[in-house]
């Protein structure tokens, strides 16, 4: 490679293509998911059309609008109880974002308490934080979740505590290195000449400093959690039924998927579109911090 | 003779703001001509520019723009990929940044000369030996052998030098090349880059910031602000008789050893750069100017008081 | 009245080896001990990794010395409380870039020591900040922006003005104005050499361009990889320089004088490598003028008007 081409590369990576952050479509795609979701979760009383609980065994898998003999009542139709299933569909996400959102804030303030502590103070600290979060990489998430469930009994309390006591760990590598990073920065030296305790220098100078990386870890978090949740349910060791958790749904379903394959595809779809969503605002979230960052 | 490089009415502008408007230099065959100036002044773009590195969201245009008579507007990316490393070669601030990380000095360098000029590998690496010791690097069978990581600063700067001259340029652009070195080792490479440049007949666009620097090696000298020329003359001249304010504003501002008194305020130019708007007219410099009045706000003659001596101001004198 | 006293300062860092080799101590701070008067300014030049930040550091306490003492007005920094140390002391970084808390707006900033004390009330604070932003001049509009929203020049005056928010006795200024164009460096030394005529300050001024030092400074010292090799007041130090390093500190200046070309300053290749201290006199390897004992013998401390100088052949 010679200086030119060298140089050049170098040069044009400093500027970020201007496809990134905010520019670029998919973020706004990933968004516009995102919102959508979150609105059906806290709104869901409100939108759905019928109780999703409600069964009526006379109406029992009907098809959703575009197959021909749909209910006009039943947009999505209805599942092997006879429940509506667009209701079932509104009221489960409301399950997934919350179960999402709620493991995210449990990892969250352990992995974040846990990566900061250890990245400002160092030492004996950090080598304890270190310790921790390499015990934490080798237990296996879903075989533990499985285990404890199963000898538990299912809830949803349950599985949040579970799920957030074994997801911190990104929160914890990301929030360490990033301390580290920003403990070695002049401000910080210069709080402490200014005669700043620890926990204000932590509060103002480290954490505001640290927290659009942890933004993006959370929303990362909360697409896994979303999918792990799934995956328990499926296995029937999720949320308790009749809860309509997608996962739920999806294990309820997989008896009829051969002559009523929409009853599996329609969960199936809307978990896939919800976690590539969240992915893409993540990744949007990202790039745009990260042109921020830049000096 | 034709000048070796040639720069006549150069603009180059970043969206809708201007970052070099109208600047014009042209350097000989033979002769350091120096571009100095605050950050932000446009004297890094206007290498970049003859180099054709800038970033792609910007836009160049030029009455002129000439490498021995060649015409470097209308050069194809890879006749102009031709050029570079070869015919022109340029340094850079911070050498760590533009030496590859993951690959030995030597296969560095003898890479620009089996690309340019098909060389065999053993001809490109005696001759990476020859100028490693030329440009004072003790021990250079070692060096070739080592990565940039290993080296100091000051070495990786000798190196970069070294690596430029692998083609036999005729020209070299050296923007800030001892900015981030030590004194002692600032010394050192400016008086390699002088013997360099005077034994090999060189011609050598130095940019810098630090005056210190233009009065000892420069023959010629342009100082320029917001994106312009605004004097130009060599180098005993334009320090024996600076006419732009702005120009005699940068020299007050250095503390000179024996000259200044402790404690006595230096001279010093109030405010910033300023950011310059489309359809700006005028002397840029008026906002910091002691001399400033309305008629800075038309257009400004650029005076000669002697044929190598130019200024852009209102004054005469 | 000394305002800054160090007694045999010593401060070493531990760099890891590698998953083989074996830890290695690099000396940064070598048996220092100097005093500096009230109102007086030392300068301290030195090259890059000779000490000159870690020295600053442990004066201001956020690096523990291995050993010595360290003490400011009198009072060891190291048993001081921490709001009693930043009534005393403060600093002013190099990069303005880096100094300044990207996510908090300048008026914050400047208030930080003040809220840090914990005894202001909130109409105090702010008529000390309006107060120290317009005395480094700043406006009041200014301090509603984020630093990100500065140039390098307004940035170093924010933190000047937190550091002299308190009134300190003392400041700690290390190379203030390294990172600014030459037009900047001019403005932030002649407010700082204002401020210190005006609040009685104490200065010790770190840089590598020794025109700055000799502008500002009273006296100066010259460190070469963890010692003070040359202390002078600074006439003396300009004018009969003795140590050959600090002879060919100064050679390598370059004076905006055309015509005199760059000088040959005559010290070779071979760098100084704070992990790898030479024996005897550790200037010898580069030495224009070393004699064979240089390498075995150390130099003691030879007194001179006002300071010392370690050197064998003088």
């Amino acid at each position: 490679m010679s200086i030119a081409t060298a140089s050049r590369g170098a040069r044009r990576g400093e500027r970020r293509s201007p496809r990134r952050g905010w520019r670029s479509a998919s973020t706004w795609i990933g968004a516009a998911i995102v919102a959508i979701a979150a609105f059906c979760a806290v709104f869901a009383p409100l939108l759905m059309p019928h109780d999703p609980f409600a069964q009526d065994l006379g109406k029992r898998l009907l098809v959703p609008f575009w197959m021909e003999g749909s209910d006009p009542e039943h947009l999505l139709g209805t599942d092997q109880l006879g429940r509506d299933y667009l209701s079932r569909l509104i009221y489960g996400c409301r399950i997934s974002m919350l179960i999402g959102v709620t493991v995210s804030v449990v990892s969250g303030v352990i992995g974040i308490t846990l990566g900061v502590l250890g990245g400002f103070f160092g030492g004996r600290v950090d080598d304890a934080v270190l310790f921790a979060i390499t015990t934490r990489l080798s237990i296996p998430v879903v075989l533990v979740a499985l285990a404890v469930v199963g000898l538990l009994g299912s809830s949803m309390t349950l599985l949040v505590a579970t799920l957030g006591l074994l997801l911190w760990d990104r929160f914890a590598v990301v929030a360490r290195s990033t301390t580290m990073q920003v403990r070695n920065l002049d401000f910080v030296a210069a709080a402490w000449c200014a005669g700043c305790s620890r926990f204000r220098i932590l509060l103002h100078e480290v954490l505001p400093n640290i927290a659009s990386h942890l933004v993006v870890v959370a929303t990362l978090e909360i697409a896994l959690a979303i999918l792990l949740e799934a995956a328990l349910s499926f296995l029937g060791l999720g949320v308790p039924p009749p809860l309509p958790s997608w996962g739920l749904m999806i294990a309820e379903a997989k008896d009829y998927m051969f002559f009523s394959p929409w009853v599996i595809v329609i969960p199936g779809v809307a978990l896939f579109v919800l976690v590539l969503g969240i992915n893409l605002f993540g990744d949007g979230l990202r790039d745009s911090f990260g042109a921020r960052s830049d000096p | 003779m034709t000048a070796l490089l040639e720069i006549e009415q150069l603009q180059v502008s970043f969206g809708s703001t201007a970052a070099v408007r109208g600047a014009s230099l042209s350097v000989a065959r033979g002769e350091t001509h120096c571009l100095v100036g605050e950050s932000g002044c446009g004297k890094s773009v206007t290498a970049l520019s003859v180099m054709n590195l800038l970033a792609p969201n910007a836009r160049r245009s030029a009455k002129r723009l000439a490498f021995e008579g060649q015409d470097l507007l209308g050069l194809s990316d890879s006749g102009m990929a031709n050029l570079r490393g070869n015919a022109m070669a340029m340094i850079f601030q911070e050498p760590m940044t533009s030496l590859n990380p993951a690959y030995t000095v030597g296969s560095q360098m003898t890479e620009v000369l089996r690309r340019h000029k098909r060389a065999s590998q053993r001809a490109a690496t005696d001759r990476a030996a020859d100028l490693l010791a030329r440009v004072g690097i003790t021990a250079p069978g070692l060096r070739l052998g080592q990565f940039p990581h290993q080296l100091s600063g000051g070495l990786r700067q000798r190196v970069m030098i070294a690596m430029a001259l692998m083609c036999e340029p005729r020209l070299l652009i050296a923007d800030e090349p001892t900015t981030a070195l030590d004194v002692t080792v600032q010394a050192q490479i400016l008086r390699l880059l002088s013997r360099l440049q005077r034994d090999l007949g060189l011609g050598m666009l130095l940019i810098t910031h630090d005056l210190g620097i233009v009065a000892r090696v420069a023959h010629r000298v342009s100082v320029m602000y917001a994106g312009e020329v605004v004097e130009s003359a060599p180098t005993a001249e334009l320090f024996a008789n600076p006419r732009h304010p702005y120009t005699q504003g940068l020299l007050r501002c250095v503390p000179v050893p024996g000259r200044i008194k402790r404690d006595e305020p230096l001279g010093s130019i109030p405010g910033t750069v300023p950011r310059i708007a489309p359809g700006f007219a005028g002397c840029a410099f008026r906002e910091r100017c002691a001399f400033a009045d309305e008629s800075c706000s038309s257009a400004i003659p650029r005076h000669r008081p002697s044929a190598a001596h130019d200024f852009l101001c209102r004054l005469p004198a | 009245m000394t305002a800054i006293e160090l007694g045999n300062v010593r401060k070493t860092f531990r760099v890891k080896g590698g998953l083989l080799g074996a830890d290695r101590h690099v000396v940064a701070v070598d048996d220092v001990s100097f005093a500096v008067p009230t109102g007086g300014v030392l300068g301290i030049v030195g090259e890059s990794g000779c000490g000159k930040s870690t020295l600053a550091r442990l004066i201001l306490g956020l690096l523990q010395p291995d050993r010595g003492s360290i003490a400011v007005e009198g009072q060891r920094v190291a048993a001081m409380d921490r709001r009693a140390r930043a009534r005393l002391i403060q600093p002013v970084f190099q990069d303005p870039f880096a100094s300044l808390n990207p996510m908090t707006r300048v008026r914050d900033i400047v208030a930080m020591p003040l809220k840090a004390q914990g005894n202001f009330g909130a109409a105090d604070v702010r008529r000390r900040v309006d107060e120290m932003l317009a005395r480094v001049g700043l406006s009041a509009e200014m301090g509603r922006r984020l630093p990100a929203e500065l140039s390098g020049g307004q940035r170093q005056r924010v933190a000047i003005a937190r550091a002299l928010v308190l009134r300190p006795r003392i400041v700690v200024c290390d190379e203030p104005t390294s990172a600014l164009d030459v037009s900047v460096q001019a403005q932030i030394l002649n407010l700082l050499a204002e401020l210190r005529r005006e609040l009685g300050l104490t200065y010790l001024f770190i840089s590598h361009n020794l025109a700055v030092v000799e502008h500002v400074a009273s006296e100066v010292a010259v460190m070469y990889l963890g010692r003070f090799v040359e202390r002078a007041p600074t006439e003396r130090l300009f004018g009969e320089p003795e140590h050959p390093y600090t002879r060919a500190l100064l050679a390598s200046v370059l004076t905006p004088e055309p015509g005199l070309g760059v000088p040959d300053v005559g010290l070779g290749d071979t760098l100084p490598d704070p992990a790898n201290i030479p024996a005897g006199c550790r200037f010898h390897p580069r030495c224009p003028i070393a004699e064979p004992r240089c390498a075995v013998e150390s130099p003691p401390l030879k007194a001179r008007p006002g300071g010392g100088v370690e050197c064998l052949l003088v």
